[in-house]
Parts: structure tokens; sequence; C-alpha cells
């Protein structure tokens, strides 16, 4: 192997693995200080996300979410820019999603339903990140400022949307009317059941499908076209894409629109998977995991993928410690998310120069 | 015993940089009270020889002695103790800060500072006089002429009592007459009993000011000369280890119809700044512009006007039958599209990609390429065979497309982007120094492609701040000083001292200088 395959090895795999052994060898420590036998809370997490169809249904229900947050991330990030609006981006794509779903005539076939609630989903998380885009673009207002900042209108733009026009007459709390059903995606032990496989019921649904196709949609999108080409030019060097006959302005919006559409997929999940309907912080954490996803993907989407199994093990794990340890919180999960961002983000390089001497060391002959 | 006069010593010093065996073995002494010079190509190993002497590198092996003294500095406050002094090839001055707090900048003494002001004061007058170093003192940095600012580093490091004095490239950013002056004060300075070692790779300063020279190649010091014992295409040929030829020998040029035609340009730079005004030119089919001036006085924005970066504030370019003017912009791919290629002058911001493999640095400028795209699909396999080609014609080595541009070294970085640009067979060349931080193997050979590209019928527009570069390649010069063009001169004709003082604007009748343009 060339040194070149080795380091690209290095950097790809086994830096992003000895990150996360950190990270857990870390919370081990945590475990040890709140009096938790770490073994123990490892078997239960590893058992609770894994050791039975129901706990992976929920792990890869909860990833779901994490793969269409990392992807936004991550395609901003190619362009150079930092989007924390995820969140905002997310929660507004399901107001979209909810009312192509709410308001489509139920009559409508699901192959038409379906496809045009996903729309909305994309089209209105693409509105919510076009302002801080354009804001960036061409009146230089940092976006990571606008885009935290559109995370809270976001959330009072529901609050209100919710509680003021989307609420039934007569109901109490602040969520919407049923979706109509041919906008409901089907869960996945439904399908199974189709085909005589029984497996116990979970959130799990066909979005997972979605998500696997827009991770190759992404995949295709930078690496294999002249616009992923542009994205990736700009992101690198604003003078050489200028020198390109890129316009680094025009890159910004478009990126943006696409990352804040990718995250407005979260709601398809989440509202026409599971819960049918809308309601209040139902994207609760996903836009703000989907950084550490992407940071722990290496920005691409076969990291992510990986890196989102990962937290959708620690979401659905950490539930079950919660469960099943008197002394544990759900809050743990927080903890162990922190861990995470912290040894695959901060000390992202930490054990690199280690690895490379032992594994690469310099050859003069090459 | 007498002291011997050996100011500085190096013996086998050695440093590796990961793979790169940046110094190996390298032994070098210094007179006292003389001029050393040493040259070699760049990536030689004279910036890191001279940073271990600094302070900022330590060697992995070997003996310093600084006046018969072993010398080991961690940091350049030793070094400076020890007597040395370094003149960066980019000025270390805070550029809002007078010439007198620039020099006490680091020896501040107590907590105010008004007292080593009033010391600093008597201090800098005498040396000025004694060296003939005359600077104003209270006068803000940047309200100085580079060739001043010069002197203030020189100044700094004489007041912290400097006896061996560094300089890096001294002459890369000053006119040849301010160079001269600068020679002249390197004289005084040796008079006085200073040493001087200057790093260049201009053989003719070392021709003209040093004692003795030393060549490095390849972190090896290969040989040791006296200066009057040795010749230019001697020191060359020592430097990159063949023969080279320095001037490269050109036929007639057969000059054809302008493609390019500039009027009363007025241009802003990117932050808005006026930095051209009332340029006025032609470029014309088989022949080569050259474009002379000191960095920084308005050619580069000039260039990115032409290329399409920047817009006109006022004037047209008519370029291949269409109309640039401030109401009607083309940008850099339309340009592309009509045949103008565009070699840009920063090859690491702008003309490359630094973490992109070859083939996408090589893809710059053209991503929208019907041949290269099947529909939405940028087809990686096209893109790499059309590096791999356009990599053989320019001999970019090696010719993997899949390797990242930033392990090509610079000769080969620039012979990347001159292939994408010349083998797409323009009309128009808009090409900025083209050899900067170019080894002289590569320098031959581009400069013989620019060459082919005239004798092909192009019409080039050459920019650079080598005056030599200008001299042997182009067809006709204009002179550029402050923005404006202060003199054409055919390039047959053109002289150093000439070109000199149009490029500081010092020529005699400079409206004469513009009536000659045409």
């Amino acid at each position: 192997m060339t040194r070149d395959r080795r380091l690209s090895w290095i950097n790809g795999l086994l830096l992003p693995l000895f990150n996360v052994l950190t990270a857990f060898i870390a919370t081990g420590i945590v475990f040890l200080f709140i009096g938790v036998d770490p073994i123990e809370a490892t078997k239960i997490l590893i058992y609770g996300a894994l050791g039975y169809d129901e706990g992976l249904g929920y792990t890869l229900y909860y990833a779901t979410n994490f793969v269409f947050t990392g992807l936004a991330v991550a395609v901003a990030f190619h362009a150079g820019l930092f989007n924390i609006g995820g969140e905002g981006q997310a929660y507004v794509g399901g107001l979209g999603t909810a009312l192509v779903a709410l308001y489509m005539n139920p009559a409508l076939s699901a192959w038409i339903v379906i496809p045009l609630a996903i729309s909305g989903g994309l089209l209105f998380g693409a509105l919510w990140a076009i302002i801080p885009a354009y804001l960036q673009a061409y009146r230089g207002s940092h976006i990571v400022i606008t885009t935290i900042m559109f995370n809270f209108i976001a959330s009072s733009l529901m609050v209100y949307v919710l509680v003021n026009v989307l609420r039934e007459v007569g109901e109490m709390s602040p969520e919407s009317g049923d979706f109509i059903e041919a906008s409901w995606i089907p869960f996945v032990h439904d399908v199974l059941a189709n085909f005589g496989y029984e497996v116990t019921r979970s959130p799990l649904n066909m979005s997972i499908f979605v998500a696997l196709f827009f991770s190759a949609v992404v995949w295709f999108f930078l690496w294999h076209t002249r616009w992923g080409f542009a994205i990736r030019a700009a992101g690198k060097s604003n003078e050489a894409a200028i020198y390109s006959g890129i316009n680094p302005k025009k890159i910004i919006v478009v990126t943006m629109c696409i990352s804040g559409a990718l995250a407005g997929l979260v709601g398809i999940n989440e509202l026409m998977g599971v819960q049918h309907r809308l309601f209040l912080n139902f994207n609760y954490g996903y836009g703000f995991g989907g950084i550490a996803v992407a940071l722990m993907g290496r920005n691409h989407p076969v990291g992510i993928l990986i890196a989102a199994f990962l937290f959708g093990i620690l979401y659905q794990g950490g539930a079950e410690l919660d469960f099943e340890l008197q002394n544990v919180s759900r809050d743990i999960v927080v903890v162990m998310q922190g861990l995470v961002i912290l040894f695959c983000g901060g000390l992202e390089y930490l054990y690199r120069p280690v690895l490379i001497r032992y594994l690469a060391p310099v050859e003069a002959s090459e | 015993m007498t002291k011997s006069n050996i100011a500085i010593e190096l013996i086998n010093v050695d440093k590796h940089f990961g793979a790169v065996h940046a110094n190996d073995k390298v032994n070098l002494s210094v007179k006292t009270g003389t001029i050393h010079g040493i040259v070699g190509e760049n990536g030689a190993g004279k910036s890191t020889l001279m940073s271990i002497l600094y302070g900022f590198y330590q060697a992995d092996s070997g003996q310093i002695k600084v006046f018969d003294k072993d010398f080991r500095a961690t940091s350049s406050k030793q070094s400076i103790e020890a007597g040395i002094g370094m003149v960066h090839q980019h000025f270390m001055l805070v550029d809002n800060f007078t010439v007198l707090e620039n020099v006490i900048l680091g020896s501040e003494g107590g907590a105010l500072i008004t007292e080593s002001l009033a010391n600093a004061r008597i201090e800098l007058t005498r040396l000025a006089k004694e060296y003939g170093l005359e600077v104003e003192l209270d006068i803000a940095v940047e309200e100085l002429s580079v060739g001043m600012q010069q002197r203030v580093e020189i100044l700094k490091g004489l007041y912290k009592g400097a006896k061996v004095l560094i300089l890096d490239e001294p002459t890369g950013v000053l006119t040849p007459q301010e160079s001269d002056e600068l020679f002249r004060i390197f004289e005084a300075l040796k008079n006085e009993g200073v040493t001087i070692i200057l790093i260049t790779h201009k053989l003719r300063e070392i021709m003209n000011i040093t004692d003795h020279v030393s060549v490095m190649r390849a972190g090896k010091m290969v040989a040791h000369r006296e200066t009057s014992k040795t010749n230019p295409e001697e020191l060359a040929e020592l430097m990159i280890g063949r023969k080279v030829l320095l001037n490269i020998k050109k036929s007639k040029a057969k000059i054809g119809k302008p493609l390019l035609v500039a009027k009363n340009l007025e241009i802003n730079n990117e932050q808005g700044l006026k930095r051209v005004s009332e340029v006025s030119f032609e470029a014309r089919s088989g022949e080569i512009l050259g474009i002379a001036g000191v960095t920084g006085n308005g050619q580069g924005t000039l260039l990115k006007a032409l290329a399409g970066i920047l817009p006109l504030t006022k004037g047209s370019i008519e370029i291949m039958g269409e109309t640039i003017s401030p109401k009607s912009r083309l940008n850099p791919e339309q340009l592309r599209n009509l045949g103008v290629a565009h070699v840009p002058e920063d090859r690491q911001k702008m003309g490359m990609i630094a973490e992109f493999s070859a083939s996408e640095t090589a893809l710059m400028g053209y991503q929208n390429d019907k041949d290269l795209n099947q529909g939405i699909w940028l087809k990686k396999s096209l893109v790499k065979a059309n590096c791999a080609s356009i990599m053989e014609a320019f001999d970019v080595r090696p010719p993997n497309p899949n390797l990242m541009s930033s392990n090509f070294s610079g000769g080969n970085q620039q012979k990347l982007i001159l292939a994408r640009e010349f083998e797409r067979d323009p009309e128009v060349l808009i090409i900025g120094q083209p050899t900067r931080g170019v080894d002289i193997g590569a320098i031959e050979f581009i400069r013989k492609r620019i060459i082919q590209m005239r004798d092909a019928g192009k019409a080039i527009v050459l920019i650079s701040v080598e005056l030599e570069e200008i001299m042997s390649l182009s067809d006709r010069i204009i002179v550029m000083c402050d923005g404006i063009i202060t003199g054409t001169v055919n390039g047959a004709d053109a002289d150093e001292a000439t070109l000199g003082m149009m490029m500081a604007n010092a020529l005699e009748s400079p409206a004469e200088a513009k009536g000659a343009e045409i």
C-alpha cells in the first residue's frame, strides 16, 4: 500500500474510530463518577440499541433523522459554510410537509401525495435557509449568526402557527389535525408483514430509504456534477472560484437552499412516517445532532450514514439506560453526544501524529 | 592566538522536514566584514538554513559558530543577542507606527516607553549618519516607500546590535534605482565592519556586489566561489546541475491585427480603491506585450480586469470582437469561451486549489465544458484523461492526475496551470508572473512555451515584476507606475536604466514617453 493510501485510511477510518472509542472511554469515566458500572451500562446500551428487533427499529428510526441533518450540514460545509440552522430548517420544513399532508384532496393516491409532501418539506426547508444565505452573500452578515437566530425565529413561528392557525377547534394541545391517510409513509414492520416477516412494531418507516436515496444523490451531486465541482471550488477558495468563472455569491445561496432542503426532510420521517400530525418540537435536537454527525462522518455521505447509525445507537441505547438504571437520566445521551463532538470535532487530530508515525512512516525513497 | 575573522561558521548542519531533506550536511563560513551571497533555486534550502541561524528552526544535527562561539538558537531573541539581524522578504513592520516606534518594538525597556524612545532617537541619528541610512523618524511607516521601509528594517537590525545582517531576497520589491541605493548602503555597512549575507536568485546582484558566493542545490551546499573568479553561467549551472539558456532566442515577431484593444481604462481593486487610470494599449496577434512595473502599481488590477474578474469603472476593452465596458461585463467564463486564457499572478490562491487533485485543478474554468460533461454527469474518466494529456504536453512531474495539487513543486504547479490554459488553443493569453517561484529549469521551459504561442499568432499580455523576464520575452513593453502608463518602449530597445526610471515615473518628460504609445 502506498503512503498516500495509508494516510487516507488513517484519516478516513482509523482516526474517527479512535476518536469514538476515546469518547466512549470518557463516557465510561463519567459513569464511574455517578456510580454506574460502565461495562454494565455498555451492555445495556448495546443490547437496547441493537439486541432485539424493536430496539434496532428505533435506532434506525433515529438514525434516519440524523442522516438528513448530517447531509444538510455536510453540503453546506463543502461550500465553506457552517449551517447551524438545521434545527430551524427541519422545523419549518415540517410545516411544508404538513401543509401538503393536511390539505391535499384525500382521494388522491399516495403515489402523488407522498412525493408532493416530501417536496413541501424540501421547499420550506430551502426557503428557511435562503434568507440567511442571501444576507451572507450580498450583505455580509455571517451565516453562523443568522442561521442560529433563524432557529429561534422558526421556533416562535411554529408556536404561532400551531396555536393560532393549525390547531383544531376545541383541541387543547398545540398540534394540527391528522394528516390525510394517503400521506402516511408505511412502517417497515407493516411492509415486512406483507412479505410474511413478523417483526415487532417500531417507528421505523420507509423514510429510511428516502435518506439512503438522498445520501446517494448528495454523493453524486458533489463529486460527479459540474455544480458540485463549483460548490467545492468555492468552498476551498473564493478567488480560485471567481477565476474559474464561478459566482461565489450564487453558490452560497444555492448551496444553502440545498442544505436547508435536506434538513427539511426530518419532517417526513417524524411526521409522515410516525406521528401523522404536526406538533411542537418534533425536530428537537436533530439539527444540532446533524452537526456532530457531519463532523464525525467527515462530510462524506458514507461517513454520515455510519455516524448517523452511531447516533441512533446513542439515542436508543440512552433511552434504555434511562429506563434500566436508577441513577441515569436520558440526559446522559447529551453527555455522550458532547463527548463524541469533543473528541471527533475539537480533538479531531489527537491521534494523527502517533498513527502516522507507526502506520505510515515517512519513507525517504518515496 | 588572534581571533579568527570568521563571523559565521556552519559545520554539517542537517535538517529534515518529514520526507524533505531541507539541509543536507551544510558547511558554510562567512568572513567578517564581507558580503556573502547565497544562491539556489526555490526549495534549495536557503531559507531553511537562514531560519536556523535566526532561531526559527533548530538543526537536527551539526554545529553553528557565531564569532567563534558555539551557538544554538531556539528563538530569534537569542540570535539578536548573538548579533544576527534579519531582514525578511516581507517586512515585519507595524504600518501605523512611526519609524521610531517600529525600531524599538521588541526592546521597549521599562513600563513607559518615553525613555527608550529618546534613547533610540539619539542612537538612530548616529547610525543614520554613520551608514548613510537617513530616514525620517516620526513618520508612519505606511507613508514610506518600499525602499525606505526596507531601510527601517535594516536600521532595526543595527539598532539591536546586529553585526551580521541576513537579507532574504531584498530587491524583489524594489526598482532598479532603489536596488542600487540599497547596494550603496551595503558597501557603507561593509566598510564599517558589518557582515552581510544576501540570499537571492538574481545572479546579476551576486556578481555586482558580493565578495563570496555559495551555491545551494537540493539541500546541499554544492560550491563556494570567490565572486571575482566566477561568472553567471557557471553559477546557473551549479544551481541546477546542468547548462541552461538564460536568454532565450526568439525569431522576429510576425505582428498581425489587434486582438485586444484597451481604451482609457479605469479600474478599482477589490477594496474599491482606484488602482488603474487612463490606461490604453493594444495587444496584437503574434506579439508579446510586456507590462513592467514594481509590484502594486496597478498591473495586477489591470490583469484581473482583462480576465473579467474585476469590472471597469471607465473605458472599454475590445476583445475578440466583443466589447467590455462598465455597463457590459463579461465574466471569466464568457471570456474563456471567447478564447481568452488567463494565467493568474497568484498561483496558490487563484490558479489552483491546493486540496484538489491535479485533475480537478486542471478542470478549473472548464468545468462546464461539453466535452467533459454528459448531461448532468461530469465524467471523472474524461477529466482525468484530459489532465493526463496536458500533463504530458507540458512535462508535469509526476504525471499523476490523482495527486493532490499541493504535492507538486512550484514549477510543476505552474506548468499544470499553463498547460490548462495553453492547451485549449486560446487566441489571447493574459499571463501574470509566469515564472514566480519556479526553478530555473522550468523557467526556461515556460518561456519557450510562451514564445511558441506568440509564434503561433496569439496575442500575449505578459505581466511580470522580473525586468529581466519582461526584457527577454517582450516585443513591446509598457511600464506602469501608480496606475498609469509611464512609458512605452520597443522590446529590442529596452534597457534596464530607462525602464527603471519609468517604473519610478522619474523620466524627464513622461509626456514624451506617453506620446510614444501606439
